[in-house]
């Protein structure tokens, strides 16, 4: 259990988190999500007590991180840039981690094996691919089988195995009753493997609440049908205020309507609805969210 | 609808006793100081300098048919460079971790920054005095073993010559030191090692240009003027004049330079953000 209580930072002056409230619970694995720059791997130097809050407290089960005693054995930390010293093996960086905390070396290899790197437990960190890297970091994430996972763009150069990978690992350990906190910019990859979202944009919260409320939410809502008569479908929700986009593979999209008014649409003109599903999208809800505090936006 | 958290399950079963310190902190850092190759090369550039240059110059005085007033002088020549590398030695140790986000990870398994720097002081320290000693007395029967013979020999019973052995191995754990104290606060490698070398060579220079006022009053702080006395049977012709610290004082006023960058390195470590 993770509890933030107003939690500021201030770089210069850019106030780069803004009185960020929020908690992240047990059992879940909880995304943290925001724009590039909207302050996620501050919070998480901040929870890790690397980073010191000019106003407001982070504690992980009531303490502070600088009070816990085997920080290892209680949190796990991935965080965004390699934090590892390239001259080391990975199990001799893991090794040396695992003494600071009295855990049995033994883990050293368990954790390799869990993260896919038996093989090259004895090749130096800096001759690691980005994905092997972040492999690493999980691993010391893991060594100390702590309670609390905090993972800071855990899907950052893994490839599609990888990040598969690093969903199930994560729906599994928050099975096992662990509290679970990932930040990503990737909406699509939350949708898929968060339970419960806190989202935030220029340092500042703007959602807390389930990934299934937060799509609710979302008013640019579309559905995706496949139609007998495309042409007397798209007339008759047009008729009733609608927008209809026919794709390439001869399905539908539609806007600007909800179902039953699409239904009854397609009843009224008599065609057949051989499929209809909703299609609003994590993205769509996050983009609408946070539209107004992309710090860096690219010209279209 | 939100999905139900699962009752919070403990995972401390095997967690020991008491909290994560010293005694699991100095050999993490030991395991840490040997598992990179900067030791390694450190310490090589070490022994070359030490034994090399002591055995160079021994040489050299075998054409000298007089003999020299100070033989420990030359025999222990390459001590004056040897501070150097050791000093580099213990600015790696910590400035390598900030250079490549290592001490986020050190940090994260041991939040309290003074234990840290106190592990790293205590593995920095034995393996500077252990090999600083040990480097005092093979330079010395390898250097000395090369005046077998002439007038310039030392035997090994002399008065102050042990004390000479023992002073310059304390003398380049403290140099070690010194250089783990300057990373501490500055965390930036070249930074770190300019200054290093601002200190021990580029000062002292600078001193002995000046005006014989500063000379009189600074001359004897400085690292490696204390360095001429210790590695020495008497202090130097040019410090005739001048006023210097005895060799033990003069370690000690090292001992002190090391204790306050140390601590003022863990005050800022404490303050700011990692």
């Amino acid at each position: 259990m993770i509890e933030a209580r107003g939690l500021s930072k201030r770089f210069g002056d850019v106030l780069a988190v803004d009185d960020l409230t929020f908690d992240v619970q047990a059992g879940l694995v909880t995304g943290f999500l925001g724009p590039n720059g909207s302050g996620k791997s501050t919070t998480m130097a901040m929870i890790m007590g690397l980073d010191h809050p000019n106003a407001g407290t982070v504690t992980i089960g009531g303490r502070r991180y600088h009070d816990l005693r085997w920080p290892l054995r209680e949190v796990g930390g991935l965080l965004e840039a390699r934090a590892i010293h390239p001259g080391r093996s990975a199990r001799t960086h893991l090794a040396s981690l695992a003494i600071y905390n009295d855990i049995p070396v033994s883990r050293v290899d368990f954790v390799l094996d869990q993260v896919g790197l038996s093989d090259v437990a004895s090749k130096r960190v800096g001759k690691f691919s980005l994905g092997m890297g972040q492999r690493l970091g999980i691993a010391a994430a893991l060594l100390g089988d702590p309670a609390v996972i905090l993972l800071d763009e855990p899907v950052n150069g893994l490839d599609p195995e990888g990040i598969r990978w690093m969903r199930t690992l994560c729906k599994s350990l928050a099975a096992e009753g662990r509290t679970v906190f990932i930040s990503s910019h990737l909406m699509a990859e939350m949708a898929l493997t968060a339970d419960q979202l806190v989202v935030i944009g220029k340092g500042r919260l703007i959602a807390e609440m389930s990934v299934a409320d937060f799509v609710a939410r979302s008013s640019t809502k579309s559905f995706l049908a496949r139609v007998g008569s495309p042409d007397a479908f798209v007339g008759a929700v047009r008729a009733i205020g609608g927008d209809v986009v026919t794709n390439a593979d001869g399905t539908m999209t539609v806007t600007g309507v909800d179902a039953v008014g699409i239904g009854d649409a397609a009843l009224a003109a008599r065609v057949a609805i051989y499929e209809l599903s909703a299609q609003a999208s994590l993205e769509d809800a996050f983009m609408e969210l946070t539209g107004a505090t992309v710090e860096y936006r690219g010209v279209a | 609808m939100s999905a139900n958290p699962v009752s919070e399950r403990t995972f401390v079963v095997d967690e020991p006793q008491g909290r994560a310190g010293l005694r699991q902190a100095i050999p993490a850092e030991w395991t840490k100081f040997w598992s990179v190759r900067s030791t390694a090369w450190s310490l090589f550039a070490l022994i070359v300098a030490t034994i090399g240059l002591g055995v160079l110059s021994t040489h050299a005085l075998h054409s000298q048919p007089g003999g020299v007033p100070d033989p420990m002088r030359r025999i222990f020549v390459g001590f004056n460079l040897g501070q150097f590398a050791i000093g580099v030695l213990g600015v790696l140790f910590i400035s390598a971790e900030y250079g490549t986000g290592q001490i986020r990870s050190t940090l994260s398994v041991m939040p309290r920054r003074p234990v840290v720097v106190a592990a790293k002081a205590i593995v920095m320290g034995a393996v500077g005095l252990v090999v600083g000693e040990v480097l005092a007395f093979v330079t010395f029967f390898v250097g000395d073993s090369m005046l077998a013979g002439t007038p310039s020999h030392v035997a090994f019973g002399s008065p102050g010559v042990l004390r000479v052995l023992i002073d310059s191995g304390l003398y380049l754990a403290l140099l070690g030191l010194i250089g783990l104290g300057i990373a501490t606060v500055l965390h930036n490698s070249a930074g770190s090692i300019a200054t290093l070398a601002g200190a021990v060579l580029i000062l002292t220079l600078l001193v002995s240009a000046m005006p014989k006022a500063i000379i009189d009053a600074v001359s004897r702080y400085l690292p490696a003027n204390i360095g001429s006395t210790v590695f020495a049977l008497r202090p130097p012709g040019r410090f005739q004049d001048v006023p210097v610290f005895s060799a033990s004082v003069g370690l000690a006023v090292l001992a002190l330079y090391a204790i306050i960058l140390l601590g003022a390195g863990c005050y800022l470590m404490i303050r700011r953000d990692t």
